[in-house]
């Protein structure tokens, strides 16, 4: 039986286009310390520190933990570094617990960043292996047919995304980290934006941000302040090129959720679970990932959305934080999303806080839907 | 902690040249041989490292799910490292208890650019890459601050080739005395020939705990200590002659608990044996590199797990009854992860 392990320390930095003030290293040291202080600790009390970040293309820096390792308090101890495409940053959290639950560390420094200025993301995702064929569509041109499949099969009306984009903005002007921060917002000023990939427009999409997240994870016995337990955590991956995988509802996803809730005793999410901070990088992913985490039956996810379930207001809200539709610094929104996921638990959200959440869902996907990364946190010790 | 063992090992018979394979097409004939050596087609884990960089394109780990046939979809990790840390990674996962096997697999081809180039791209960005500070001219660096007698490099040039020549696996390199181009300077006082050649090539390696491990291999190759460290990044704080990273990592792996039969050392350059033999308190009587080593055969990503399937071979073979495998990340052996393995 893996050793309980809980989230004692949460720290961000305000995610914006470009961080021109800082270095990389002063970035995810800015998170870092802001963890530290969460949890009362200082780099000295740390036993081990894991670094996630997306392609190392983003910032043109190769394997950068060798040189972040000076601004985490690396030296003198393990230094290890996660990639595991977006769900990285979920990953990250997840390799970092791991330490705990397997007993080998007390203490785990988790910091997730990028620094999107330093590049173009759509060039560092378009270009290719030698000897494969490029798509030079970057994300939203990926994902766009994946959505009118979705669209296809539900019978979803088209303004669904819409919904979705103009709620997690309402909730992002409740979180004073968040990038994208719209007085005003509405389904006019939506759909009065450029078409991107059709279905997806402008203000459907996550905008390229800035920005780190880190994390104090702990033993049961360093257990301090306002714990979020561990109540479970898995990941999953499928081949890409796999023929006849369903990439609208993959299976990964589902064997991802079904074994957190496995571990966490949770047999109907929408009713057990309080609040849920899902990695939805276009408007679309809610309803189709309300599916797939089963919140929905096939086909009924965009129902919720639509009647307003999802709100901050509703019974189960999804991305109080405004979400990576908010806020997207693609190495990092994975790790955002469990660390809010923990924020929740600990009553700890401010003007976003869900009352009363007791039990929350962090996830993350990547790759081309084919990577997941999910946790379960709550106030309650396992 | 749980008892946790190599169980199989298989390597690529690695090129010192491109043969035109992609990543998947490397990497499946050695995860089919380690299936069929433990009779394993599902893992519990699995964990690889490898680095866009050498590919120059993001994701190169993505379509490599491809060759381990994913399906049903598994739990799966990767790390942008040398794969050693990809099997620490895995260590730690088997210590939860739930799960009992892991597949660990890394691998690199050096032949789509040029490693010494490349590996600047590692550095501080903004005050020590734009020096344009390469891969040869940083280890020259620590090789001056050694100040390891000429002759003692060449002696240990010599003893990888011959064995690398011994190794079906490893690169055919004659011995110095027949490459005279390889003993002019390239950064003084490294010569071509103190640095490891460019290599493409993949490893895998089967991990198993306790009745599994004993079900699966007649003598697994058990993980009695591994640890790892890290070292700042600034050449100029650290005393480049000493490893503190890789004795601290000793240390904790517990490398003084007992004799070492052999060592397998993640050194790409001559001096950085010298290092390592020293941070890791080796006697004169450990064989060191008996593989040929890094000098032998480099694929990138892939060199440091070898040298954890090496040692275990020599485990599993009764070859060697305790064996020490070192990887190293980072500039100047910025991080190091040591493994002690025991029959």
């Amino acid at each position: 039986m893996a050793n309980r392990c809980a989230v004692i320390g949460v720290g961000q930095t305000k995610y914006q286009t470009k961080r021109r003030d800082v270095s990389i290293a002063g970035l995810v040291r800015e998170a870092a310390l802001r963890a530290l202080e969460d949890a009362e600790l200082t780099f000295t009390d740390i036993d081990a520190i894991v670094i996630g970040k997306a392609p190392d293309l983003f910032e043109g820096v190769m394997m950068p933990e060798v040189y972040l390792a000076d601004a985490l308090g690396g030296a003198g101890k393990p230094v290890t570094r996660v990639h595991t495409a977006g769900s990285v940053g979920g990953s990250t959290a997840l390799v970092g617990a791991s330490l705990v639950q397997g007993g080998v560390h007390d203490r785990v420094l988790v910091v997730a960043f990028e620094k999107q200025s330093e590049s173009n993301a759509t060039w560092a995702l378009s270009t290719h292996l030698p000897f494969t064929a490029s798509l030079v569509v970057g994300a939203g041109g990926y994902f766009a047919p994946h959505i009118r499949e979705y669209m296809r099969r539900s019978g979803a009306p088209g303004h669904i995304g819409t919904l979705v984009a103009v709620k997690d903005r309402l909730n992002a002007l409740k979180n004073p980290y968040a990038h994208l921060r719209i007085p005003g917002i509405d389904r006019a000023m939506v759909e009065s934006t450029p078409m991107l990939w059709e279905p997806i427009r402008y203000l459907e999409t996550c905008p390229s941000s800035d920005g780190a997240c880190a994390m104090v994870l702990a033993a049961e016995h360093k257990v301090t302040g306002t714990p979020a337990w561990i109540h479970g955590g898995a990941m999953r991956s499928e081949p890409i090129f796999r023929a006849g995988r369903d990439t609208v509802n993959p299976q990964g996803g589902k064997d991802c959720a079904a074994d957190v809730y496995r571990q966490a005793g949770i047999s109907d999410p929408r009713r057990e679970i309080d609040v849920a901070e899902v990695y939805v990088p276009f408007s679309w992913y809610e309803p189709m990932w309300l599916e797939n985490l089963g919140f929905a039956g096939e086909g009924e996810g965009w129902k919720l959305t639509e009647a307003g379930a999802t709100a901050l207001s509703g019974d189960i809200p999804w991305n109080a934080s405004g979400g990576v539709l908010s806020s997207n610094p693609i190495g990092a929104s994975g790790l955002i999303r469990f660390a809010e996921a923990a924020l929740q638990v600990r009553g700890r959200a401010g003007e976003h806080q869900v009352e009363g959440a007791r039990r929350a869902l962090g996830h993350a996907y990547g790759g081309g839907a084919q990577f997941f990364a999910m946790w379960i946190v709550g106030s309650d010790r396992p | 902690m749980r008892e946790v063992a190599v169980v199989a090992f298989a390597q690529t018979r690695h090129t010192g040249y491109d043969e035109g394979l992609t990543e998947p097409e490397l990497i499946s004939p050695i995860l089919q041989e380690v299936r069929r050596a433990t009779g394993l087609t599902r893992f519990g884990f699995t964990c690889s490292g490898s680095c866009d960089y050498l590919a120059g394109a993001p994701f190169s780990f993505v379509s490599a799910l491809d060759a381990v046939g994913a399906w049903p979809p598994i739990s799966e990790s990767h790390v942008e490292m040398d794969a050693a840390w990809a099997l620490y990674e895995a260590w730690v996962r088997l210590q939860h208890g739930d799960v009992d096997s892991a597949l660990v697999y890394g691998y690199g081809k050096s032949s789509q650019g040029d490693l010494r180039e490349i590996m600047t791209l590692q550095l501080d960005p903004y005050y020590l890459a734009p020096l344009g500070l390469d891969q040869v001219s940083y280890a020259a660096l620590q090789a001056s601050a050694l100040g390891a007698p000429e002759s003692e490099l060449t002696g240990i040039v010599r003893r990888s080739r011959a064995d690398g020549r011994a190794n079906p696996y490893a690169l055919d390199l004659p011995d110095p005395a027949d490459e005279p181009a390889g003993q002019e300077h390239a950064v003084h006082p490294l010569r071509p020939i103190d640095v490891a050649p460019p290599t493409d090539g993949a490893a895998a390696i089967v991990l198993a705990a306790g009745d599994l491990a004993r079900d699966l291999a007649e003598r697994p190759a058990w993980i009695t200590g591994i640890a790892h460290r890290a070292e700042p990044h600034y050449l100029g704080v650290r005393d480049l002659a000493r490893s503190p990273s890789a004795a601290g990592a000793a240390r904790a792996a517990g490398v003084g608990k007992g004799p070492v039969d052999i060592a397998e050392l993640h050194a790409q350059f001559s001096h950085e044996e010298v290092i390592l033999r020293q941070a890791l308190g080796l006697s004169s009587g450990t064989v060191v590199n008996p593989s040929g080593g890094p000098l032998a055969a480099n694929p990138v990503m892939a060199t440091g797990l070898i040298r954890v399937g090496e040692a275990a071979r020599r485990v599993m073979d009764g070859t060697a009854r305790r064996a020490v495998a070192h990887a190293t990340s980072g500039p100047c052996l910025q991080q190091n992860l040591v493994t002690v393995l025991e029959a």
